[in-house]
């Protein structure tokens, strides 16, 4: 709309002083952000993406190290203080292994120390060179002195032991084997799959549960407030709680569930609810079900009752049915949250790890992609596997989030 | 043909009398012990007569005629409960289950004529309906785990293998029905894991606080290049899984020796919780009136000084919320204190729960350990629900 004419006052252009000093208080203000949120979520990201082509296992985030115990051996002429080092790792080799101690009071050095250690007055130096993986080195040091005070004391003292060994996590070796191992075979697809139909069903159903929720709560009535209150414990309470109190419930050989069952004549023996395949995965689907549907009732009622009564009633005037002001007044007016929160909640199912993971560990045919990340990393002990699924967690979620932005923008937020 | 008085009265009746004898049959289960299971030709007989007759009766003669349905159904042996127990539970089962019949079809065919049914009229049934039946269905859904979970923490795991549906409490035994609490505070150490829990809790709420407020209010009022990019991509963070961040967390607090320690976690549940309280700040300082901002401004005081005593006073309700939500998040945190504690003297209540659940430990002890964390959030939210709703909402959608 502006058709500045020659004659027209012109703003100023640029930024002046005062703009430039509120902007910088604005970046001083959300420094400590910043800092925190890069080096807790970007750096572990860029880590996972490093870790994700490098051939790391559990084992390896001890790197190899040389070990050693010292021991005051024999007596009279015999005695000697003992050294035996040995290589914590099987199969890297350390390198550059020069071990250093002090010998205590009480004790000299008589006669020639073994090879390669060096006595200079009390103290040892041993230049061990490489020390292969699995090997292992005993020198002696001969010394004279009192057996029983220096024991202690040279027990006491602890030497010191360095060594470089080539650490997995830093060195520039890369591979792509995570990837091959992960896609490899039926179960990438099966995890997958089980992922989706977990995410699609778990959201959509927390979502017509909630609904369905919100619109009995949609009204003013004695104890409404309690019954809205009620409504929210399945997802205040913590998540541990109400899953094993699931377990409990579901459990075949103790459960009220599986008696209840019986009792009424719907089963003849008892379920196992969690153990089951494909009864589990409906099992933990439900389960995220309850326990989202307040969330989404909540969104849906405050949306709800923010909706204008007016028109309402004209539409009862011009006699329209219950299911019709439903079907073309509330829906359309709702159609805006449902999808922003159908999207949203999607995303963070798909990141659900705690629930599935306690109710059944990923077991009978649940193992969903997060769950798979932890099982790769700690129950297979093989962490790049782990980071190679999670790479292609983070891959599906840029995904998401790029169909989630443009929506969003569409509805205008929350 | 079906928005006849009679016919819509009868089908809703049947509806209404299997949901009311499922329930009752539940109810009844689940407060003795013995056994109860709906009776399908008894319903179906009850719930025609009753619904079908609903729409020429009032409010109590429906009630009569329910429960004297109930009780002939009862006495010619078609129950619409079947109850396996003593007299006197039968006769509250017929009484209960009568009563509902009776007040649910009251209700739900109030005023209705007994000829042909207009759609409002026939749709205001069906809502009625769904109505009673929603609020059955999802007071059931939300009660049963709660109950079975404080009830099986007051059993014993052998009285549990015997009838997994008693639930009844053997009040002689006194001050020994809360054996497994006594035992988990003092011989597991939930004691010490309570008061972790709160403090690890607290703690972060309060640096959450201290990042999340400058953050939210430069987002909220500072003019400067990227602040719109900037309060889009706090919700981008929101969408990065824990487990994906949990394993480099747990790779470096490896190295750094921080894994094991409460100094580690402190380090990382407030930056889990940043994100979302500057989302609901920054959305709630918007609404506040820049004019009184401004006036203190032109009063000479400084941005840091604006904020301290004009802005903050003015968003306690809006505090109120955050803090009360991070320290759900924070109090509810299961994976990382899982993956990062291992040493039983530090861990947090979630940790000490998990670390239960293993068949040497008896069931009842498991349960106690969810009741003891669940009953704190929940006192928390019950006192202060109005502001943990607002939160919630404010909150957008984290789960």
């Amino acid at each position: 709309m502006s058709t500045a004419s020659s004659h027209d006052p012109v703003p100023p252009k640029g930024r002046g002083p005062l703009a430039r000093r509120e902007a910088r208080l604005a970046w001083q203000l959300l420094l400590p952000t910043l800092t925190a949120v890069s080096l807790v979520v970007i750096l572990p990201l860029l880590a996972i993406f490093w870790i994700s082509v490098k051939p790391v296992t559990l084992a390896d985030l001890r790197p190899p190290a040389p070990i050693v115990r010292e021991s005051l051996r024999g007596e009279g002429d015999e005695m000697r203080v003992e050294y035996r080092l040995r290589n914590s790792s099987r199969d890297t080799a350390v390198t550059g292994v020069v071990l250093t101690d002090t010998l205590p009071d009480g004790l000299t050095l008589a006669g020639e120390p073994e090879a390669p250690c060096l006595v200079d007055g009390q103290d040892i130096t041993c230049d061990f060179g490489d020390l292969e993986g699995g090997d292992r080195a005993t020198v002696a040091i001969p010394v004279t002195g009192d057996a029983e005070t220096a024991e202690d004391a040279a027990e006491g003292s602890a030497p010191r032991v360095t060594g470089s060994a080539p650490n997995v996590l830093t060195n520039f070796t890369f591979t792509l084997e995570n990837f091959a191992r992960i896609f490899d075979g039926d179960e990438f697809w099966g995890v997958l799959g089980v992922t989706l139909f977990y995410t699609f069903f778990g959201t959509a159903g927390a979502l017509i549960v909630g609904l369905f929720a919100a619109m009995l709560l949609d009204r003013s009535f004695k104890g409404q407030g309690i019954l809205r209150g009620l409504y929210l414990f399945p997802y205040v309470a913590p998540v541990i709680a109400v899953a094993f109190t699931w377990v409990t419930l579901f459990d075949p050989f103790s459960g009220s569930a599986n008696a209840l069952l019986i009792q009424m004549g719907v089963s003849s023996s008892a379920i196992n609810f969690f153990g089951e395949r494909p009864l589990a995965l409906i099992m933990v689907t439900l389960f995220e079900v309850w326990r989202y549907f307040p969330l989404s009732f909540l969104f849906i009622l405050a949306r709800m009752q923010s909706i204008d009564t007016d028109m309402y009633e004209a539409a009862d005037m011009d006699g329209a049915s219950p299911f019709q002001k439903f079907r073309y007044l509330s829906m359309p007016q709702l159609l805006g949250i449902l999808s922003v929160l159908f999207l949203l909640r999607f995303i963070w199912t798909f990141n659900k790890f705690d629930d599935i993971f306690l109710l059944t560990g990923g077991n009978a045919g649940t193992r969903v992609l997060t769950v798979n990340v932890y099982e790769q990393a700690f129950a297979v002990s093989n962490i790049g596997a782990g980071a190679a699924v999670a790479v292609v967690i983070f891959a599906c979620l840029v995904l998401f989030s790029v169909f989630f932005f443009r929506v969003m923008s569409r509805e205008e937020g929350l | 043909m079906i928005k006849n008085g009679y016919l819509t009265g009868a089908v809703l009746g049947v509806l209404w009398s299997f949901t009311m004898a499922v329930t009752v049959a539940v109810a009844m289960s689940f407060a003795t012990g013995d056994g109860f299971r709906p009776g399908l030709l008894g319903i179906l007989l009850a719930g025609a007569l009753c619904g079908a007759a609903a729409p020429r009766l009032g409010r109590w003669p429906t009630l009569a005629l329910g429960v004297l349905l109930t009780g002939l159904l009862t006495l010619i042996a078609l129950p619409p409960v079947v109850a396996e127990t003593m007299l006197v539970s039968a006769l509250i089962t017929v009484a209960l289950f009568g009563a509902a019949l009776g007040l649910g079809m009251a209700k739900i065919m109030q005023q209705l004529p007994t000829g042909a049914l207009t759609r409002h009229e026939f749709e205001g049934a069906i809502i009625r309906f769904l109505t009673g039946f929603g609020y059955v269905f999802f007071t059931a859904i939300v009660v049963i785990p709660f109950y079975v979970m404080v009830m099986t923490s007051l059993k014993s795991q052998q009285a549990l293998l015997q009838n997994p549906l008693d639930f009844s409490l053997d009040l002689s035994r006194g001050w020994d029905l809360f054996r497994s609490y006594r035992e988990l505070l003092t011989d597991y150490g939930f004691a010490r894991y309570l008061w972790t829990s709160f403090y690890v809790s607290v703690l972060t709420v309060l640096i959450t606080l201290a990042f999340s407020i400058p953050g939210a209010y430069a987002v909220a009022r500072l003019r400067f290049r990227g602040s719109a990019l900037f309060s889009r991509s706090i919700l981008l963070i929101y969408m990065v899984p824990m487990i994906v961040l949990a394993l480099p967390i747990y790779i470096g607090f490896s190295m750094l020796g921080l894994r094991n320690t409460i100094f580690g976690l402190v380090l990382i549940y407030p930056v889990t919780t940043i994100p979302v309280a500057l989302y609901m700040l920054q959305g709630y300082f918007r609404g506040l009136p820049g004019e009184v901002e401004e006036a203190g401004l032109m009063d000479g005081l400084s941005r840091l000084a604006v904020i301290w005593k004009i802005t903050l006073p003015l968003s306690l309700p809006a505090l109120a919320s955050v803090s009360l939500y991070v320290f759900m998040i924070a109090w509810n945190e299961f994976l990382l204190a899982f993956m990062l504690l291992d040493d039983p003297s530090k861990f947090t209540l979630t940790r000490g729960i998990a670390s239960l659940n293993s068949s040497e430990i008896p069931r009842q002890h498991l349960m106690a350990g969810a009741v003891i964390a669940t009953v704190p959030i929940m006192a928390l939210f019950l006192g202060l629900e109005r502001f943990m709703t607002r939160g919630l909402t404010a909150g957008s959608v984290k789960g």
